[in-house]
């Protein structure tokens, strides 16, 4: 498997570290019920999912992937810090 | 106080010839890391250009040449090697000695892409990987980086305390490309 890291370019997927789902952060006002959703529960999609991960052995920049989990295809990649998941303050 | 005696990362170690291949150590007299401020990215490398003749590398790419020499190392920031960096840059950019952290060594020979490319899963021909390109990628399982400072030169660096790992997993790979001749 390749990953295409923003900096970086096409590179083998050993060289990266997943994290796991790509979720927005809560409100700083949210509930209990919405971080025990934000925390535990999860979506176990055959298709595209977003996943975060560290490009650990690179340019160590966490990249948001969206990779089909059927067909193993990488659709595409952005840096996290583009892809507007922290919460607002 | 007692006395003691300053030992490079390769002590011991280099250099080495296998077959058309060598492998020597590589001691920059100093290394910083320059992570410019949020911002800064153009100021630093004006200063970086008045007081070490070289300009702030893009993402992937070298400056300088032997003896001073500006590496990109990863997301917003470069390791100066050579001199100490300027103190000019201070307020504009976080500045970290790593002189003695990093092990350097410079393999050298006409298939020496070859030899890496048994250990780092990048391309680094001569057509696509030229000269003053660099990678942040892994070397033998390491986090490395590798730059290609002649046509048949290249400079890898890894973490000071992994150095008798890289020159064996180099050795190796030397003499199984020889083998092959």
């Amino acid at each position: 498997m390749r990953i295409t890291c923003p900096i970086c370019g096409d590179r083998d997927r050993r060289e990266f570290y997943v994290k796991g789902a790509a979720l927005a952060r809560p409100e700083a006002s949210a509930t209990l019920e919405d971080w025990h959703e934000h925390v535990n529960l999860r979506d176990n999609r055959a298709g595209e999912t977003k996943e975060l991960w560290y490009h650990e052995m690179g340019c160590s920049a966490w990249i948001e992937v969206c990779r089909n989990t059927v067909s193993h295809e990488i659709v595409s990649t952005r840096l996290a810090a583009t892809a507007d998941l922290g919460a607002k303050r | 106080m007692a006395d003691l005696i300053a030992l490079t990362p390769c002590d011991g170690l280099l250099p080495v010839t296998i077959g058309s291949i060598n492998l020597t150590e590589d001691v920059p007299e100093a290394m910083t890391l320059i992570a410019p401020y949020a911002g800064q990215e153009e100021a630093v490398s004006e200063r970086l250009e008045a007081a070490h003749g070289m300009a702030f590398p893009a993402a992937n790419r070298s400056t300088g040449k032997a003896g001073a020499r500006a590496i990109w190392f990863g997301q917003g920031a470069a390791l100066l090697q050579g001199s100490a960096a300027t103190q000019e840059l201070a307020d504009i950019a976080a500045l970290t000695d790593q002189s003695d952290a990093w092990a350097v060594v410079r393999l050298e020979g006409k298939s020496a892409a070859e030899v890496l490319a048994r250990l780092a899963p990048v391309d680094l021909r001569s057509q696509v990987f030229k000269r003053g390109h660099t990678a942040r990628c892994e070397v033998s399982h390491m986090m490395g980086s590798i730059t290609r400072v002649g046509p048949e030169a290249f400079q890898i660096m890894v973490f000071r305390s992994m150095a008798r790992t890289l020159v064996h997993d180099l050795k190796t790979a030397m003499a199984a490309v020889d083998a092959r001749g």
